[in-house]
């Protein structure tokens, strides 16, 4: 059975396919494919310790293009996260006190939308903000508001859903003792938001941080236009492809410091709170 | 615990506005959940002061009778009313303490403020009622980290901070130590004078015999007797009610 031919057409067809996405780590002269494998392990081996170190000088010496991308990450996500609570959170403590025909219905929609793919929903917005789109008139496409809109899409099904089985739960507890005082629904909604906040903390944690890790949305309505709609996700991939390891690893471990540092703050309010049996 | 004047029963002024609660009236008022039937047909009058105790086996349904009589659930059958009016319109002229207090995750302080607030009542009681029940020193601490008879005690704050007319207590003094259960007593019994009308359900023959007016006993979710407290004890009629206060098991 001759079974070269296949395997050398396929080892080809991936060489090819990192050229075309541009994830060649500088090594065209590996060319022809044969030795294409080694090369692209070889070399990238060697320029991600360097790009290491040029990562953390960036991050050290306080540059200006990458500040200014983390600013504009920080922004864009935390404004999407707080219209998403102030849209998620009344929709999910409606549907987590609410007894009403079709609540099933309704919780398989919330939950399912929880799972929506990023680019689907920048495909979305972007056909609605474009020249030719209903709200084409807004000349928001390309735009940080545009980001925003896209973001707060993406994450506000993840705060309905994920809140609504919080407050479920807490109202669950709650339920007689506010019918005894003969609480009005707003009283009980406001009331059961208040006690879980702390909780509520970390859904709206996890709506961020879907929010700052996401690319596929941002990028089809942002654009990635440097100094203007470009974010720490867009530039890493942008970077990655182009081959400029050093400012991608840069953005990388700033996020990873982002991510880390918000949950160990979020961590620390919560551990305070429980102290105080709050949670 | 002083009987402070932010205590002053509004509900004298309150009731004059509304028609009254009392007598209660139950009149073959049946609970079913699926084929299990919780309460039989049972009837009751109640006049208008004092405090009645309701005592029974466990599973007798006398949560369940107290929920009804406060409108939190429905009967399938039979009708109640306090006065000429149903339990759900006359919820809000009650209050209910639970065994297990629910306590809101605030301060001590907040617990009362919040009862105070979605009641429209004067916010400046606060201090009177904590003082009231002795628990002013505690005002800022975490309401959930209370101890039980604590905890029990701001419950009962705040059920007394909407100024009921009647006032539920599903055995409130379960599981809590006796002098804690004295000071809960006082509390209900300072109540009491000041006219609230208290329906208590207890497992504790000495506190039905210190502070009951009237003895309600519930057995198999009919009331098998009720008598004033003098007859109640020495003298029990029906066979399920001397069988229980001999220790005798009773299902």
């Amino acid at each position: 059975m001759d079974f070269w031919p296949i395997g050398h057409g396929s080892s080809e067809h991936a060489f090819n396919f990192t050229q075309r996405l541009g994830l060649n780590f500088g090594c065209q002269t590996a060319y022809p494919p044969t030795c294409g494998n080694f090369c692209i392990s070889g070399i990238a081996l060697q320029s991600i310790t360097d790009a290491l170190g040029l990562a953390f000088a960036l991050v050290l010496s306080g540059d200006g293009d990458l500040l200014e991308i983390v600013a504009l990450s920080l922004r864009v996500s935390l404004t999407a996260t707080v219209i998403a609570c102030l849209i998620g959170l009344p929709v999910g403590a409606l549907v987590a006190i609410g007894r009403f025909r079709g609540r099933n219905a309704v919780l398989i929609v919330m939950n399912a939308l929880m799972g929506l793919p990023p680019v689907v929903v920048g495909l979305l917005v972007y056909l609605h903000l474009s020249r030719s789109g209903p709200l084409g008139f807004l000349g928001l496409l390309y735009t940080p508001s545009a980001m925003i809109i896209a973001q707060t899409i993406l994450i506000a099904p993840i705060v309905a859903a994920l809140s609504r089985q919080v407050l479920e739960d807490l109202h669950a507890e709650y339920a007689e003792q506010f019918r005894s005082l003969c609480l009005t629904r707003l009283q009980t909604i406001q009331a059961l938001l208040w006690d879980a906040r702390y909780s509520l903390l970390t859904v709206g944690l996890a709506g961020f941080g879907r929010a700052i890790a996401e690319v596929g949305a941002v990028i089809i309505v942002g654009g990635n236009i440097d100094h203007l709609t470009r974010v720490m996700t867009t530039a890493i991939a942008l970077e990655t492809s182009k081959g400029d390891l050093a400012l991608a690893l840069a953005l990388g471990i700033i996020l990873l410091i982002i991510a880390l540092g918000v949950n160990a703050a979020v961590q620390s309010v919560r551990m305070t709170a429980a102290r105080q049996a709050y949670v | 615990m002083s009987d402070a004047a932010a205590l002053t029963p509004l509900h004298i002024r309150e009731s004059a506005q509304n028609s009254p609660l009392m007598p209660l009236v139950v009149r073959d008022l049946t609970l079913r959940f699926g084929e299990t039937t919780v309460l039989d047909g049972l009837s009751l009058d109640l006049d208008t002061r004092g405090c009645t105790m309701v005592m029974g086996a466990n599973g007798s349904g006398k949560s369940l009778l107290l929920k009804l009589l406060h409108g939190l659930i429905h009967p399938s059958a039979g009708q109640i009313h306090w006065g000429s009016q149903t339990p759900t319109a006359v919820t809000r002229r009650q209050a209910l303490v639970f065994q297990k207090p629910v306590l809101l995750r605030r301060s001590v302080a907040a617990n009362i403020d919040f009862v105070l607030k979605v009641r429209g009542k004067d916010r400046s009681r606060r201090a009177a009622l904590l003082e009231h029940v002795g628990l002013s020193h505690k005002a800022d601490q975490p309401a959930r980290l209370l101890s039980g008879g604590e905890a029990q005690r701001l419950a009962l704050a705040r059920a007394l901070a909407t100024d009921p007319e009647v006032l539920f207590l599903d055995e409130p003094t379960a599981s809590l130590d006796p002098a804690s259960v004295l000071a809960i007593e006082g509390i209900v019994n300072g109540a009491r004078s000041r006219g609230v009308r208290i329906i208590f359900v207890t497992h504790d023959v000495g506190q039905a015999r210190r502070i009951a007016d009237d003895i309600v006993f519930l057995h198999r979710g009919r009331i098998a007797e009720h008598s004033p407290v003098a007859d109640f004890f020495p003298t029990p009629q029906s066979s399920a009610a001397r069988d229980y206060l001999s220790g005798r098991i009773v299902v």
